[in-house]
């Protein structure tokens, strides 16, 4: 049953999700023309002659009708091409390569994070329900969620930075270590056990440190919120009551029964916290100087630079519908009822 | 004479309010402590802030952008003093006077872009979700694929745009780029709502005996959906609060002459930190974080007092009084 | 009673807290089954049934208490540390519950449900010997051995019902309490579900509480019968006995309401179910009662015994001596106001 069905499921899932990457594409792309004004105009800035504004906007196919400009632009997508900076001129695909790599470590590090702390402290807070721990567990995780990132990266740079020296502030490893290490994957983390450098390893887990945790903790507030109300659930389920009836241990009601279920639409939370996480991202990476694709588009927003805008924006989009899918697909894996 | 026995006297107005008042609030009073703490440790909170920004000239000492006063200028950087509670900044600016001036601010644009997406999104759900068909199904596609993206990169999508063209940045671009990243959740939350309540049996009825889709909205249905709204809207709040200061941080918030904004306070006190600085970024980042929890807890606990699931009543105490004996008349005479 | 008797209640109570004054759901109830006897607890909705059962196998939620004895093996189950209790449950004590759809946990499959239960109360039992008596117990309610791995939401109400049964039976206990098995069910499911467990006795030794509203179950599937109203058991007695003679007015009326081929017209009780944090005083059926005497509010009748197997709580019954003067006329009152009506 469960071969046939599942791959089923996944092809009916990607069926379906294609109209929204349809609809996404779509609006950022009419986005990006509809606003009044002249975009090629506002990055380059007030001062350059009108002939090399039209030549830009003759490469960039700005002169073509809109619902050309429109295949133009699905084709391209189609084919992996998201097109070039308007101000260095780099290619997109460049950019999602180096600093997309720079992205995922981050993020996989900080969902660790906030996977451990936020199921951790959901679990506990949940079963004790109305009891300090409940109440300390609950206020930590609002605390987190209303910090912002780049507040929570300021002390955090303040205090194990500046005053206490334990830590770097910046950057994804010191210029040495950069310099030193080969690439492979572009995700440090991995070169460095690649290369089996030691060092080099020990200076880029330093230097993730600090922003890994403040975007996992962020993130671990809206677990810790989410799986508690999960237990508490759980723990009033029909099926627990007959477990107990039938003179199964409490313990094993409790971990058995009700985290694992409790923990269930967990991948789904991760999944579409996935939205959250790339919002933070982009606010933590700014904040500790991160390389990451983050970190790219508010430069490339600070320079006004439409079609790198443009391009990252829609890698996200497609990032996060694909992360949709995958969710998806792992649910079904894991809650036989789900499956068409 | 007309059978005037039959009836029972009206109530007052006034009375019957209260009764009401009293029974819509039953939930809250019946709910365990540590419920009702937390809720009320919100309300306070944001009361709090409430009155900060309503009453900001009169509280404040300095204005947000005042570097001077009587013609002398204001020392630049200055730690915590009695002459500047929170310091100033690099511009010689009072950072309390900015916290202040900043609920204003958040508030404002908050009050504003949510107002927004209530005015765009509920309608737009009520109708979607009652009609159903064709425009139901487009609307569906469209709000799901906003929504499934980050709120944040949603909103500097259009402020990024909105403030390249000619509308300019600022306060009301702040807050279209906020509605529009909230605009597919209340779409979401009415839609589905009204979906449920669609057919329940009284709309049922009410469409039986003939009333207008219209009437049958109104009457019915809005109300239905309407009191769902409260706590989302007072978690949204807390989230937009969130969004506009992310804004302002990466510099699409509003301009620093229209306002102070905490956001940007914070994106200013980033360089200040190297050298050891902490009041400029510690008071506005500290105000973020006050606000946005008084939010949450306020609407956290509107959500687990209305809500039957997570309800959690206080049981009372009681002792078992001694039985009385009811053993059979055998035991008699 | 064929055998000896294996379950004594005596007394019990038990009230669940709240904010003002404590519901008195069990008030004072006294009860025995038997081995391999089938009982049958029939009442209406919230006159306490449910929370006797659930009260005999200790599984109260929070905020309610218990007080009495239950005795089951020389021992009062009421204040038993909650181990112990637990070592019960299984082996000694079973318990079904009405909605089987919501009962098992849909992430396990039927096997582990089997497999955790077995393991939890005989750990010594090997794997083979774990889906030996799995199946062979699934088998007797008529579940394949082919669908032993499947999982819960492939199931039928009824099929999960008789899962039920069967997780309960795995363990043989001595005493089943079903809280309203069938309820849920449509009745051709039901007649089936019925079959089952009015066999429990032949085929399990396992001596079964029925716990349920329908009279119409009650007839068919019992030995005894008690009936339930406010918290107090009101009568109880052999079911052909009961049925024939019913000797308390609820009892009476009750019988009337069941329709049969033969109702011409509906028969209601008047009036709605008592409210259990303040009873009313006296006989606490009284409001609703055609038979109500001037003594019934006043005093709280007796229990009587009938005879050898029967036992009845009604002031109709006697003992006279202890009735006043006057007591024995008919009760004036009010017509029962429409706003009483459930």
């Amino acid at each position: 049953m469960t071969g046939t069905s599942l791959r089923t499921y996944l092809l009916t899932r990607i069926a379906l999700v294609l109209p929204m990457v349809f609809i996404l594409l779509t609006l950022v792309f009419l986005l990006m023309r509809v606003a009044p004004g002249n975009p090629i105009q506002a990055s380059l800035g007030g001062h350059v002659p009108a002939a090399y504004v039209h030549q830009i906007e003759h490469r960039m196919g700005f002169d073509k009708p809109l619902l050309t400009q429109y295949g133009q632009y699905l084709w391209d997508i189609l084919r992996g091409n998201f097109g070039s900076t308007i101000t260095d001129n780099r290619p997109l695909s460049q950019i999602i390569k180096q600093n997309g790599a720079a992205t995922l470590e981050l993020t996989f590090f900080a969902m660790l994070v906030a996977l451990v702390v936020g199921i951790i402290v959901g679990l506990l807070a949940g079963r004790h329900r109305d009891t300090p721990l409940d109440v300390s567990g609950r206020l930590f995780g609002i605390v987190m969620y209303a910090t912002p990132p780049f507040f929570l990266g300021l002390i955090a740079q303040l205090v194990f930075g500046v005053w206490l020296g334990w830590l770097p502030i910046s950057d994804q490893a010191s210029p040495l270590t950069q310099a030193l290490l080969k690439t492979h994957t572009n995700i440090l983390f991995l070169d460095a056990i690649i290369d089996g450098n030691w060092t080099a390893l020990w200076d880029v887990t330093k230097h993730l440190i600090l922003p890994a945790t403040t975007l996992g903790l962020i993130t671990a507030g809206v677990f810790i919120r989410l799986i508690r109300v999960n237990v508490i659930r759980t723990l009033r389920d029909d099926y627990i009551e007959a477990a107990r009836a039938r003179g199964i241990v409490e313990r094993r009601v409790v971990f058995h029964h009700a985290f694992k279920n409790a923990l269930v639409p967990v991948i789904t939370v991760v999944g579409l916290n996935l939205a959250i996480l790339l919002g933070g991202a982009v606010l933590t990476e700014t904040t500790f100087n991160w390389p990451g694709i983050g970190h790219e588009l508010y430069v490339y927003l600070q320079n006004r630079d439409y079609t790198a805008v443009q391009g990252i924006i829609v890698v996200f989009a497609l990032v996060v519908v694909a992360v949709s899918v995958l969710v998806d697909f792992i649910n079904a894996y894991v809650d036989p009822r789900i499956r068409y | 004479m007309a059978a005037d026995a039959q009836s029972a006297p009206r109530m007052p107005y006034g009375r019957a309010r209260l009764i009401a008042l009293g029974r819509a609030t039953k939930p809250i009073r019946e709910a365990s402590g540590i419920a009702r703490a937390l809720f009320w440790a919100g309300v306070v909170i944001t009361l709090f802030f409430v009155v900060l920004a309503v009453f900001a000239p009169l509280i404040s000492p300095y204005h947000f952008n005042q570097y001077r006063s009587n013609g002398i200028r204001f020392p630049q950087l200055a730690h915590p003093s009695a002459a500047h509670w929170m310091g100033t900044t690099v511009q010689s600016s009072d950072v309390m006077a900015r916290v202040i001036y900043g609920a204003q601010t958040e508030l404002k644009v908050v009050v504003i872009a949510l107002a927004m997406s209530l005015g765009v999104g509920v309608p737009l759900g009520l109708i979607s979700g009652y009609f159903g068909g064709i425009l139901d199904r487009l609307l569906v596609l469209v709000m799901d694929a906003i929504f499934a993206f980050p709120y944040l990169l949603i909103a500097i999508v259009i402020a990024f745009v909105l403030s390249t063209s000619s509308i300019g940045g600022g306060v009301f671009t702040a807050a279209i780029a906020i509605t529009a990243a909230y605009v597919p959740l209340y779409f979401r939350v009415v839609r589905n709502h009204v979906i449920s309540v669609r057919e329940e049996p009284y709309v049922d009825a009410a469409r039986a005996l003939g009333a207008r889709p219209r009437t049958v909205i109104r009457k019915y249905v809005f109300f239905n959906v309407v009191q769902n709204v409260p706590p989302i809207a007072t978690l949204n709040a807390a989230d937009a609060i969130l969004l506009l200061a992310s804004l302002g941080f990466l510099g699409y918030g509003i301009q620093p002459s229209q306002g102070a904004e905490w956001g940007y306070d914070v994106s200013r006190a980033v360089s200040d930190a190297a050298s050891g600085i902490w009041w400029t970024g510690l008071f506005p980042g500290f105000a973020i974080v006050l606000l946005v929890a008084g939010l949450t807890l306020l609407g956290e606990g509107l959500n687990e007092t209305l809500n039957p699931v997570l309800r959690l009543r206080r049981f009372g105490q009681f002792e078992f009084a001694e039985r009385e004996p009811r053993e059979e008349a055998l035991l008699d005479e | 009673m064929s055998g000896g008797s294996i379950l004594q209640v005596r007394h019990l109570r038990v009230y669940y807290g709240t904010p003002g004054r404590p519901v008195r759901a069990v008030d004072d109830v006294s009860l025995e089954i038997g081995e391999r006897e089938v009982v049958g607890l029939v009442g209406e909705s919230g006159c306490g049934k449910s929370t006797l059962g659930r009260g005999i196998l200790g599984l109260l939620p929070r905020g309610a208490r218990a007080d009495g004895e239950v005795n089951f093996d020389g021992r009062n189950l009421v204040g038993m540390p909650p181990q112990a209790l637990r070592r019960l449950r299984g082996p000694e004590l079973g318990l079904i519950f009405q909605e089987p759809m919501t009962r098992l946990n849909p992430l396990l499959r039927i096997s582990d449900h089997f497999r955790e239960t077995l393991e939890q109360h005989e750990p010594r039992l090997t794997d083979a010997e774990i889906k030996k008596r799995s199946l062979e117990t699934l088998g007797r309610m008529g579940i394949p051995p082919t669908r032993f791995r499947q999982y819960p939401h492939e199931f039928s109400g009824g099929m999960r019902q008789r899962i039920m049964i069967a997780l309960a039976l795995v363990l043989r206990p001595k005493l089943l309490v079903a809280d309203e098995p069938t309820t849920s069910l449509d009745v051709i499911v039901e007649g089936q579900i019925l079959a089952l467990l009015a066999d429990l006795k032949q085929n399990f030794g396992t001596a079964l509480l029925l716990i349920t509203h329908n009279l119409g179950i009650v007839a068919e599937a019992c030995d005894r019968m008690a009936v339930m109203y406010a918290g107090r058991i009101v009568e109880e007695g052999p079911v052909r006995d009961v049925f024939r003679e019913p000797a308390h007015p609820y009892t009476r009326e009750l019988l009337r309401s069941t329709i049969s081929l033969e109702t011409k017209e509906l028969h209601s009780i008047p009036g709605a179910p008592p409210n259990l944090i303040d009873p009313p005083p006296g006989c606490r059926f009284h409001p609703r009662c055609p038979d109500a005497m001037r003594v019934c509010p006043e005093l709280e009748p007796v229990e009587q015994r009938l005879d050898e197997r029967r036992r009845v709580l009604c002031w109709l019954h006697g003992p006279a001596q202890r009735v006043p003067a006057g007591g024995e006329s008919p009760l004036e009152r009010e017509a029962i106001g429409i706003a009483d009506e459930a």
